[in-house]
Formats: C-alpha cells, sequence, structure tokens
C-alpha cells in the first residue's frame, strides 16, 4: 500500500521570501521538480501527495496519460508531467511522487520527480509569462513566473491545464457521444 | 401561527403523488359496467382523494383543496353507491386525477396554481344533477346547514385538549375549530387553566383546550374526520347528547341502507353509548390502510450504502487473498472467519442492493393508463395485458427504462394495432391486445412488448432503408431487416401522428437501453404481430465479472456476454485480407481481436503470438466476437466504478472496478468493443 502523506506534513519550513510579509495576497506554491526545473502549483488545490504506485493503463490515452489509480474508491486519472511538458521522459524512482490535484470536482494525480517545499509569494514577485513560447514549454499552462533568490519558479496554471484542453480528460468528442 | 411550513410540503407533494398514483391505478382498475364494485377498490381511491383534500388545506393550496373536494364529493357518493359507476364517471375522475396532478406539479415548481375551471363546472354539474336519475338526495356538499331540517341534527360535546407541541407538528387548532364551525352550530369555550403569565409563556406551545358544542347533521365519523391530524397529539372527547332522533342523525349515509360499508363500526354499536372512549380508540381508518411497514429513504443515503458496502468488498477479496497464502492448518482459525466474512458481507451486499431494487410495476402500473388513452386517442381498442410485475430491478435502471418503454408500447398501438375494422376484415378480434411481460433470466431482466397487430412490413422496411443509404441484402434473414428499424430515420410511419413519426424514434430507444448495459431485439410476422425485447441487466452498481490477464493488466470480461473460452492453435485462426482474422467456432466464423493489440497493451511478445492463444467467444446483440487473452485469472463479482468521473468515456470500456489487491482494472464493454472494432476496420466508408 503506498504511503499518503500530507502537504502540510512533509514540508518542514514555509519560507517568505525577503520582504514579501506585508500584503494579503500573498499566496502559498508548494513547488516541484521536473529535471532541472522548478514548478509551482497552489496549495489550495493540492489535495494530498502520495508515493508513485503501479498505474492501470487506459487504451486509447494520450502518452502523458499514464492511467488510472485507485485513490480510496474512485478511479483517478494519472498524468506524467514531464511527458505533458514534452520532457525526456524519466526513470520512476522513490523520490517520484503523484501530488493529486483537485479542480472541479475532478480529481487529477501528476506525476513529478519529486516535491521540494511549501513558499509563500505575494504578487510582486510574480512576473507574467513570456509571450513567445521559449522551448518546449506550453505557456497556456503558466499563470506566471516566480523570483526567489535566484532561481526561477514556473508556476502552472492547474484550472487550465487539468481543464478541457489541457489534458483531454473530458470528452472532446462533446455531444455525440454523450448518452444522456 | 408563523411556523413554516414548507418544510413539510416535499413529504404532502411525494404523498399527494402516490395518492394520485393510486387513485388513477384504482379507476382503471374498475369495471364500470360490472354489476357491484369492489368497495374495498372504491374505498382506497376515496382515501386517496381525501388525504389530498386534507393535506391541501393544511398547506394552504386552497385550490388543489377546492378540488379535490369536488371528487371527495363525487366519490363519497359513489362509495356510499348513491350513484352507480359508469364510464363516464370514471373519464371524469381520471381527468380529475391528472388536473389535480397538473395543479400538484405547478405547486411543487412555485408556479401559479392551474385552475381546472372546466372540469370544476363538469363535476359540479354531475354533484348536482347526475348522470344517471337516482332519486337519491344529493349531499352536495358537507354544509349541512341548507338541509338540516330534513337530516336531524344532533348535539355534541367535544372536549378538545391539544397537546402543547400541536402546533410544531403543524397543525393549526383555530382551524381544526373554523372546520368544525362549518358542520354546524358551533358554541366555544376556551379552556385557559394552563395558559401562563404573558412573561412566561412560550409563544410555540399551546397551553389551551376547547370544549365545543356542536349542533350539526354531521356524523360522529365526519366530526372525527376534523381531527384527524391531530388525534395522535390530542386528548379528545366527543360526547353526543341524548336525542330520541339517532338513526336519523347518522344521515345521509344512513339513508341508504347499503352504506353501511362506509363506517358501519362506529355508526352501529356508539349512537346510544353516551361518552365516546378517548381518541386513542377512536377510528383510525386512514391511518390503518396506509400504514404498510417501510420508511422513506433518501436515494443518496442507500447509494452511500452501497458504495460502503462496495468498499467492504473490495477489502474483502484483499484479505481473502492474504489468507490464501496462509497455511491452512496453523491458521484454521483465521480462515474459517475469513470464510464466514466473506458469506456475510455477501448477505450485506445482496441485502443493500435489494433495497435499490423495485418491482418492475413501478413502469408498467403506469401502462394502462397510456394504453387507454392513446388507443382512444387513436380510436383503436386495446386491451393491456401484464404479466411478472413482481420481477425486481434497480431503481436507476427503472427510471431509465420507463421512457423507451413509453415508446415502444405508443409504436405497438400507433403503426401495429390495425383500426377495428380492419382487424375485423382480417379475421381477428377487433380489441387488440398489448402485452407487456418481464421475467428474470440469469442476471438479467428481461422485458418484452407484444401486440397482435399487423406486424412489420419487411417490404417496406427494405425500401425505406435503401432510400436511406443503407446497404443491406435483398436476401438478409428477417431478424436483420427487422431491426434496421433500430436506425435512425427509418420510421416506418407513413404520416406523423401526434404521437410517432416526429423523428425521435426507435434510434433514440436502442441507445438508450444500450447505455444501461441492456440490448433490444425485435421480431414479427406479417398480420401476426410483433414483439419487441429488451434485456436489461438487474443492477448497474455490480456485475458478474470474469478476470483475464491482457499483457501485464487484468481486464474484467461481464460474464453476461461470455458465451465461452478455448484454447485454440494459431492455424485456427484464418486471417481474411490479412487485418482482420476469423476463427471458427463449430460451424461459424467469428471475428477476432487481439485484446493486446487493440487497446495498445505492450506487453505480448512474438513468442506470445505465435503459441497457442486463449481465446474468450463474447457476444452482444448476437454478434459474438472473438477475444484473444493471455490468461484466464478466474470469476468475481465486482463493483462498477465510473471511468467518466474524473476522466472521459474510453471506447470498448464500461468502467472499471478494484481489484482485490486495491489495484484498478477495466470492464471491457463488449458492444462497445466490437462498435470500436467496426469503426477501425472501416476508416473511411461511414
Amino acid at each position: 500500500m503506498s504511503q499518503t502523506t500530507h502537504p502540510e506534513a512533509s514540508s518542514t519550513s514555509t519560507k517568505t521570501p525577503s520582504g514579501a510579509h506585508h500584503e494579503n495576497d500573498d499566496r502559498e506554491y508548494l513547488t516541484f521538480r521536473l529535471g532541472e526545473e522548478e514548478y509551482g502549483v497552489d496549495i489550495l488545490k493540492v489535495q494530498e501527495i502520495r508515493s508513485y504506485d503501479t498505474v492501470t493503463k487506459l487504451p486509447d490515452a494520450p502518452e502523458y496519460i499514464k492511467g488510472v489509480i485507485n485513490l480510496r474508491g474512485t478511479i483517478v486519472p494519472i498524468v506524467d508531467m514531464r511527458l505533458r511538458f514534452r520532457m525526456a521522459a524519466a526513470n520512476y524512482d522513490e523520490f517520484t511522487v503523484m501530488i493529486m490535484i483537485s479542480v472541479e470536482d475532478r480529481i487529477v494525480g501528476l506525476v513529478v520527480d519529486g516535491v521540494s517545499d511549501v513558499i509563500t509569494l505575494d504578487d510582486e514577485h510574480i512576473r507574467p509569462p513570456p509571450e513567445i513560447s521559449a522551448g518546449s514549454l506550453d505557456t497556456r499552462f503558466i499563470t506566471g513566473l516566480g523570483a526567489i533568490d535566484d532561481h526561477l519558479l514556473i508556476l502552472v496554471d492547474i484550472d487550465q491545464l487539468v481543464g478541457r484542453e489541457g489534458l483531454a480528460l473530458t470528452d472532446h468528442a462533446g455531444t455525440s457521444q454523450s448518452t444522456h | 401561527m408563523s411556523l413554516d411550513m414548507s418544510q413539510f410540503h416535499q413529504t404532502f407533494f411525494d404523498e399527494s403523488f402516490e395518492g394520485l398514483d393510486a387513485m388513477e391505478s384504482g379507476l382503471l382498475g374498475l369495471d364500470p359496467s360490472a354489476e357491484s364494485v369492489d368497495p374495498e377498490v372504491v374505498n382506497a381511491i376515496f382515501r386517496a382523494a381525501h388525504s389530498i383534500k386534507g393535506g391541501a388545506g393544511t398547506f394552504g393550496f386552497a385550490e388543489i383543496g377546492g378540488f379535490t373536494h369536488l371528487l371527495e364529493t363525487l366519490l363519497e357518493e359513489m362509495r356510499s353507491l348513491k350513484r352507480r359507476w359508469s364510464s363516464e364517471i370514471v373519464d371524469v375522475l381520471l381527468k380529475g386525477v391528472d388536473a389535480t396532478r397538473a395543479m400538484l406539479e405547478a405547486a411543487t415548481r412555485n408556479e401559479p396554481i392551474p385552475s381546472p375551471s372546466d372540469l370544476e363546472q363538469r363535476l359540479q354539474d354531475i354533484l348536482a344533477h347526475g348522470t344517471e336519475a337516482e332519486a337519491m338526495p344529493e349531499r352536495q356538499s358537507s354544509q349541512p346547514e341548507s338541509d338540516a331540517a330534513d337530516k336531524g341534527m344532533t348535539t355534541w360535546d367535544i372536549q378538545f385538549v391539544p397537546e402543547p407541541d400541536v402546533a410544531q407538528q403543524g397543525n393549526d387548532p383555530l382551524r381544526i375549530l373554523r372546520a368544525l364551525a362549518s358542520l354546524g352550530n358551533v358554541t366555544t369555550h376556551v379552556d385557559s387553566v394552563a395558559l401562563k403569565p404573558l412573561t412566561e409563556h412560550d409563544a410555540e406551545t399551546c397551553p389551551l383546550g376547547w370544549d365545543v358544542q356542536i349542533e350539526t347533521a354531521a356524523s360522529e365519523a365526519d366530526i372525527r374526520d376534523i381531527f384527524a391530524w391531530v388525534e395522535d397529539a390530542c386528548s379528545l372527547q366527543m360526547t353526543r347528547r341524548s336525542t330520541p332522533s339517532a338513526p336519523v342523525a347518522i344521515a345521509p349515509a344512513a339513508a341508504d341502507p347499503a352504506s353501511a360499508a362506509s363506517s358501519p363500526k362506529e355508526q352501529g354499536d356508539k349512537p346510544a353509548s353516551g361518552p365516546a372512549p378517548a381518541a386513542a380508540a377512536g377510528p383510525k381508518p386512514k391511518k390503518d390502510s396506509v400504514s404498510t411497514s417501510s420508511i422513506r429513504v433518501s436515494v443518496d443515503k442507500i447509494d452511500m450504502l452501497i458504495n460502503l458496502v462496495g468498499e467492504l468488498v473490495i477489502t474483502q477479496a484483499m484479505l481473502q487473498q492474504r489468507g490464501a497464502a496462509l497455511d491452512p492448518v496453523e491458521h484454521e482459525s483465521v480462515l474459517t472467519g475469513l470464510s464466514q466474512l466473506d458469506r456475510n458481507i455477501r448477505h450485506l451486499q445482496e441485502a443493500v442492493m435489494s433495497t435499490r431494487m423495485l418491482p418492475v410495476d413501478f413502469v408498467f402500473s403506469r401502462f394502462p393508463r397510456l394504453v387507454r388513452d392513446t388507443a382512444s386517442g387513436l380510436g383503436k381498442q386495446v386491451k393491456l395485458i401484464t404479466e411478472g410485475e413482481g420481477a425486481e430491478l434497480d431503481k436507476g435502471v427503472i427510471e431509465k427504462i420507463v421512457d423507451p418503454l413509453n415508446h415502444i408500447v405508443r409504436n405497438a398501438i400507433d403503426h401495429g394495432v390495425e383500426m377495428p375494422a380492419d382487424r375485423k376484415a382480417a379475421g381477428k378480434d377487433a380489441t387488440a391486445t398489448v402485452r407487456l411481460s418481464a421475467w428474470h433470466q440469469g442476471g438479467n431482466i428481461v422485458i418484452e412488448v407484444a401486440d397482435d397487430g399487423k406486424g412489420l412490413d419487411r417490404e417496406k422496411i427494405l425500401a425505406k432503408a435503401r432510400k436511406n443509404g443503407v446497404d443491406i441484402a435483398e436476401g438478409a434473414p428477417d431478424s436483420e431487416v427487422f431491426n434496421l428499424i433500430f436506425l435512425p430515420g427509418l420510421s416506418t410511419a407513413e404520416k406523423v401522428t401526434g404521437l410517432s413519426g416526429r423523428g425521435v424514434g426507435m434510434d433514440v430507444v436502442k441507445r438508450n437501453i444500450q447505455s444501461l448495459g441492456g440490448a433490444v431485439d425485435v421480431s414479427s410476422e406479417l398480420g401476426k404481430g410483433t414483439r419487441v425485447t429488451i434485456r436489461l441487466p438487474l443492477t448497474l452498481a455490480i456485475l458478474d465479472g470474469m478476470t483475464v490477464r491482457v499483457g501485464d493488466d487484468i481486464m474484467v470480461l461481464p460474464l453476461a456476454s461470455v458465451v465461452e473460452s478455448m484454447q485454440v492453435q494459431p492455424a485456427d485462426l484464418r486471417s481474411v485480407g490479412g487485418e482482420r482474422s476469423l476463427l471458427k467456432v463449430r460451424e461459424e466464423f467469428v471475428p477476432v481481436i487481439r485484446m493486446d493489440e487493440f487497446f495498445g497493451y505492450r506487453g505480448s511478445t512474438e513468442a506470445d503470438r505465435n503459441e497457442a492463444s486463449l481465446v474468450v467467444v463474447v457476444e452482444d446483440d448476437h454478434e459474438k466476437v472473438a477475444l484473444v487473452i493471455n490468461e484466464l485469472v478466474g470469476q468475481q463479482q465486482v463493483v462498477v466504478k465510473n471511468l467518466e468521473t474524473h476522466y472521459k468515456p474510453v471506447p470498448g470500456i464500461a468502467g472499471a472496478t478494484i481489484l482485490g489487491d486495491g489495484r484498478v482494472s477495466l470492464i471491457v464493454d463488449v458492444g462497445g468493443l466490437q462498435r470500436a472494432a467496426r469503426q477501425r476496420s472501416r476508416p473511411i466508408a461511414a
């Protein structure tokens, strides 16, 4: 059985970048690693973090959808974020975790190389995403870039990503196939 | 009283709709031409009308109350045999049921309540003048002042002390007193001994009691009826002032000697008995008749229970698996416990599932009406026979089968059944028969709609199909031709009637039934009739499955669609045109689908492919297909989980389940698999 840890418990420190104490628009982000890059998701969307477990493959699914798992009785799809962001496929190791994200009644698991931290950022420290897609990164799924000390945090727009277009999790064919 | 009554409205609506259904089925069950009508049936209809009226009054739906009062009055006269039943009266009452239903529906939506004034007028006419000249005096309403002189008056002393919390139960003592006042001359005395000073008074309680003296022509039962809603929440003493006119006093009912059915007990032995017993012993006909031992539980709660039991089954399967690894000698007691647990959980699961099961009568009971209306609208004579109403199936399935069945039955009457003259000309009984039957068959329920009408016209269907560009051979078997009516746009109705031919056709019926995991089939004989057979799973939540290994994954095949499994040699597989191969199963050639390839699973190697393969032949909609798998694992009941909750529908996959080891396993949708395979093999041809 896979172990389940809540992000609050797993993160040892909650860092606040210098001088970002005042405003109320502080937000907390769970940061995770994909290759050399560091990403952040709004912590309020994170339901839990699980260690990687075997998934059941789904037929006819895009490559980045690894399959489905049993999350306490519900069937939840699992997305490999590296493949989604068109990075080199990773070997899953003991640091590989699944971040269970909950958006509008939908639960999705994101496979990432590892979670690092929970940090607080205010709007001042967030810059808009670049207009032009740089490299392989799809800017549609980015809300902004956070600067912490000297490294860059890519903030993922999880609603976009989980939503209709992002993961092809819903039925594109639309009405013709729906039975009601 | 500032009590919020709206919280009780839903219950009132639920009960009223049930009451209306009861009235409707009772009325349809009556044979107005018969010599005597079963008084129990009439009583049941009357009681239903009565409680709707009472509820409507209490909850302030004056329009509904007023209208149902008319219905009740007419029914009361039928009940006391003052009128004879006639089909006209049944008609009017049925229309009354419809009108009441429309009013209630408007009320549920908080819309203005429509007033069926035409019908009201008609009812009043019937009440005033009658349909037959029976010499009985009409009791226009329960306001007997006008004709009090004929009936004789009785004086009652009523002591009425409601319990303090009477208002919290939704009852208003003042309303009761007002209702009493409408029966005759009332003198009321308030007993306020229990009333506390204003500063200590709890505004939500009612510490008052009343002594009422009423001079009325109404019977004791009529008076008690007024207290029917509070009889459990008050102390009630009724004493009759002794009068010599006792026998007359119970008029009007007593005017008809045959009316004893209405309330013989109270009237027969009480008139001279002095002080009446307390309310506890009073008449409770309404309560007794409806008190079946059931409670209302919301479907959500039941579904939650079913989910929880589903989890329990999964956990149990996991324990079972672990237990199998134990040494049977050393751990005998543990293993005994496990097998007991297994048995108990199975029983629990069955019991919980059965709470969602409803008799198919819930659907069938609406058809007498539908058949009657449809047939009379078309000028046809149709007799409906229902069989197997007791067969149970899941509430979810029942709800979804209503519309398709409606459609099929309407179709049968509209297209299948001929006009009476044509039927006679064909040497048949002028009255056609539509037979609705249901029975269990394996894990399925079969519902069949059969008519003895003119049957399907093969040539007409073929012509229509060709016109629509359907490719079908001239010599195709009948079953294939007839099943073409399930294609979109193939309605063979020559003209659009109000009932069918509107384009929403049998294709929708078929799609709905397939979405329930069922199948529909039609057979017909020209001139003899048509038979539509629907096969449905009993429940959507649990499935008997065969677990098979495909590549590295375990998949579940619905056991109901498994025909056989066998080991085949590569030589048994004939390839046709390279891609799709065929397997010869006895005298049949069955197309083969390699599951691992089809679902894009890697894992079966070249060696796998060349050695003898395991094949499971499955069937859906009479179409067989052989699935090549890697291993047969076992058989088990699985709890069907929805993939669509967090993902999207996958062609060929009906859902998922969780196996004993906690892993997810996909359930194959055989029909969907065949459709998907067909689409893949014909990528361009539409």
